[in-house]
């Protein structure tokens, strides 16, 4: 993909902007730079959009790119290549790499990979502890003061389990407005655990993974972001009960927000029964009632955002026995299908919210620049052009990540991104990868 | 019968009263002056041992070769062979040398179901045991050893309709427990598991079995009581304060024995932990088939095989004088 290859105008012809009547968009230089009716085509690619839906490029809080160190799996480019596909314009990717990115060195590596890669914003997420040990403070500051502009931070696979640790870095970042997302698991309580602890682990003979072990640290960790009053964010919530706690914290005005993965939307520990590791995930999966509740949470606001937790990992990590296997599914490229799915076909939510949860929202989590904002004139041209009338069935060997570790194969799932556009340059058109 | 054995699960009531019937006549080969029958001659039968069990794996051993298959050993315990790909690289190792029957014990719940129905292998996969998920031919013979004590004579084509079957120790690591809810109560038992709360699994009300904590209760209504090995380590998880309070609590001593009705048994799978679940005085008593449970192994995986590997016809009509 080039610059020079592409056009500097294209015209979006009848598009809902958010599910709304159908508009023409004119695109410019990278900007929106006029939204009516019957605009004149002249010099522009011009796209026949007809009726497809127009959301703002999206956005996630939560991707494992896995460069450096497991490009086996998954490499910036392929990643954000996935991205695209996806209909995302931008990513942050977790700091479990090796070596972690917990220094301003590695986060500004992954940086300069994601802006040569071209297909989709990458903005580093960085370590809270150095090696994820839970330990001692990775240099936040000068990670934040980097090329890579870290405000994120986050032990994502570890949770920040030491609790002066987690106050101090809850406190620490706020002198650059940034926030910590916890990935809330405690430690003693999931020693081994392999599933839901549950009528199904009973069954399995697979160690419990208790709600309780979320719910309890995410529970601390609201209240000591409100008592050193800071940000919180807390990864793939997956119970009924963290739900709660999230809706409690916002009652009392406390800056806690929350994100879902698609897989927690949708599906339950009931398929461990084939104790096929494909289902396998942290958290894991959990019940019919947690994902309702999921699903309503996400509606109402509760639960502020859709992040993938996309894990790439290689064939033979999955294609083993449930205990030798790894934990972990990618999403980036069905997670628009499953929000739709799960959340616009049932009448939970309208295109405007997916918006929100999906584009807007995490990026002002991640306090994003240029990504996440509205479909209007003079904002940048980061759009995602949707076919929700579409239906197929996933077949992952035509997906673009490296991996096709997905928890979907073979299932019917609505809609799909015929063209993703990053600051009005074409990354995905008619489905295909330009 | 299904083409696998891989949970207790798998066997309707018909299915189940089918080996035990299958069973009681292999056992009377056991006592002919050669053991032997041609049934599974040219077939192979693998023991893939991931988890070391020389009792399970020789029970197997000798059930295949009374019935003249060919048996392959393959332990891959302490071998290279320990990381998670490498049950699909045996496995196709297993498929090339043309095995008709995998009896796969794994220190992984499930593994056997994978081996089952991940296309690596195309024989029967029977389960020996896999983490703490099942062990259906232990419970088996536990069901078989049950019906010949208490129904005697006669035994042949009858369940274990009514009987009160109690199982008693770490209900939750335990796959001798969990095969033998499912059997006994598809055989008509009614089950009573108990085990300090520590011990049994969240979820075990969706099990079909009563819940006790408290074994004295339920003792004097007990038909079998069906003691289960306690590891010591489990201690020191805190899932009991120390051996001295779970024996006293939950151990099975002489006193406890008599509170049982006369008819009734005591059970054990092997190996005993003498002064934790059970006594000395328990452990030798007449009243205590642990010793049964080993021969009636033999019987029950010989049923097991035949009925897998070896059809429809009669077991027993054809005898070997080889
Ligand atoms: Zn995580």
């Amino acid at each position: 993909m080039s610059e020079t290859a592409t056009p500097r105008r294209t015209l979006i012809k009848g598009a809902k902007i958010l599910g709304g009547r159908p508009q023409d968009v004119l695109v410019e230089n990278g900007t929106i730079a006029e939204i009516g009716s019957g605009l004149p085509a002249a010099g522009a690619t011009v796209i026949e959009a007809d009726g497809r839906i127009l959301l703002p490029g999206l956005v996630d809080l939560h991707t494992h790119l896995r460069e450096p160190g497991r490009e086996d799996s998954e490499t910036v480019l392929t990643g954000t290549r996935a991205a695209a596909a996806g209909g995302y314009t931008a990513v942050h990717a977790m700091a479990n790499t090796f070596p972690v990115a917990d220094t301003a060195g590695v986060v500004e590596q992954v940086w300069r990979l994601g802006r040569e890669s071209g297909y989709c914003d990458v903005q580093p997420i960085g370590a809270v502890t150095v090696g994820l040990g839970g330990k001692q403070l990775a240099e936040l500051g000068a990670m934040h003061d980097s090329a890579a502009g870290v405000t994120v931070f986050s032990d994502d696979g570890k949770c920040v389990d030491d609790a002066v640790i987690m106050r101090r870095a809850l406190e620490y970042v706020k002198a650059f407005d940034g926030v910590v997302a916890q990935h809330a698991q405690e430690p003693r309580l999931t020693e081994g655990a392999q599933m839901n602890e549950g009528t199904v682990s009973a069954e399995l003979g697979l160690t419990g993974w208790p709600a309780v072990a979320e719910e309890s640290i995410i529970a601390r960790d609201i209240l000591l972001a409100a008592h050193v009053g800071s940000r919180l964010h807390i990864c793939h919530l997956s119970t009924a009960g963290s739900v709660e706690l999230v809706r409690w914290a916002k009652s009392k005005g406390w800056r806690v927000t929350a994100e879902v993965t698609p897989h927690h939307l949708l599906l339950t520990d009931e398929l461990v029964r084939s104790y096929d590791p494909v289902y396998k995930v942290n958290p894991p999966l959990r019940t019919e009632t947690d994902v309702l509740a999921l699903r309503e949470a996400l509606a109402d606001g509760t639960i502020d955002i859709v992040a993938t937790d996309h894990a790439p990992h290689p064939h033979e990590d999955k294609d083993c026995e449930w205990g030798a296997a790894a934990m972990g599914m990618i999403g980036l490229e069905t997670a628009l299908s499953v929000v739709q799915h799960t959340m616009v076909d049932t009448g939970l939510m309208d295109w405007a919210k997916v918006a929100d949860r999906m584009a807007y929202a995490p990026a002002a989590i991640g306090r994003l620049a240029g990504h996440g904002r509205p479909v209007a004139v003079g904002e940048p041209a980061n759009l995602t052009l949707v076919d929700p009338a579409y239906r197929s069935l996933v077949d992952p060997a035509g997906f673009v990540s490296r991996s096709r570790n997905t928890p979907y194969k073979g299932r019917e799932l609505p809609g799909r991104v015929t063209h993703t556009f990053l600051r009005g340059r074409a990354t995905v058109t008619d489905g295909n990868l330009t | 019968m299904k083409r696998h054995l891989i949970s207790a699960t798998d066997l309707s009531h018909d299915d189940a009263v089918l080996i035990l019937d299958t069973a009681e006549e292999m056992g009377r080969i056991a006592d002919r002056p050669i053991k032997k029958l041609p049934t599974l001659r040219g077939r192979t039968v693998v023991n893939l041992f991931f988890e070391d069990s020389t009792r399970t794996r020789i029970s197997f051993e000798a059930a295949a070769k009374r019935l003249s298959a060919d048996v392959i050993n393959f332990s891959a315990k302490g071998s290279s062979v320990s990381k998670g790909e490498s049950l699909k690289d045996t496995a196709l190792t297993l498929q090339a040398m043309g095995a008709d029957a995998v009896v796969i014990r794994h220190h992984d719940s499930g593994a056997p179901h994978r081996l089952a129905t991940s296309g690596w292998i195309g024989g029967s996969v029977v389960n020996a045991g896999d983490g703490t998920h099942e062990h259906p031919t232990q419970a088996l013979l536990d069901a078989y050893t049950i019906r010949r004590r208490l129904a005697a004579a006669g035994a042949a084509g009858t369940d274990l309709a009514g009987r009160r079957i109690t199982i008693v120790g770490d209900i939750l690591h335990s796959r001798v427990a969990r095969s033998n809810v499912h059997l006994l109560h598809t055989l008509g038992a009614e089950v009573t598991v108990v085990a300090p709360p520590t011990l049994v699994p969240i979820g075990v009300e969706h099990w079909p079995c009563a819940v006790s904590y408290d074994l004295d209760a339920v003792l004097p209504k007990s038909d079998a009581v069906m003691m289960l090995r306690v590891q010591r380590e489990r201690m020191n998880a805190a899932y009991f304060p120390t051996e001295r309070e779970y024996a006293r609590r939950y151990g099975l001593n002489g006193d406890r024995m008599a509170r049982m009705p006369g008819h009734a048994i005591v059970m054990h799978p092997g190996p005993m932990n003498r002064g934790m679940e059970i006594t000395a005085e328990v452990a030798d008593s007449p009243r205590c088939t642990a010793v049964e449970q080993v021969t009636n192994g033999v019987s029950v995986r010989m049923a097991v095989l035949y009925l897998l590997l070896g059809g429809a016809e009669p077991a027993a009509t054809k005898e070997t004088h080889e």
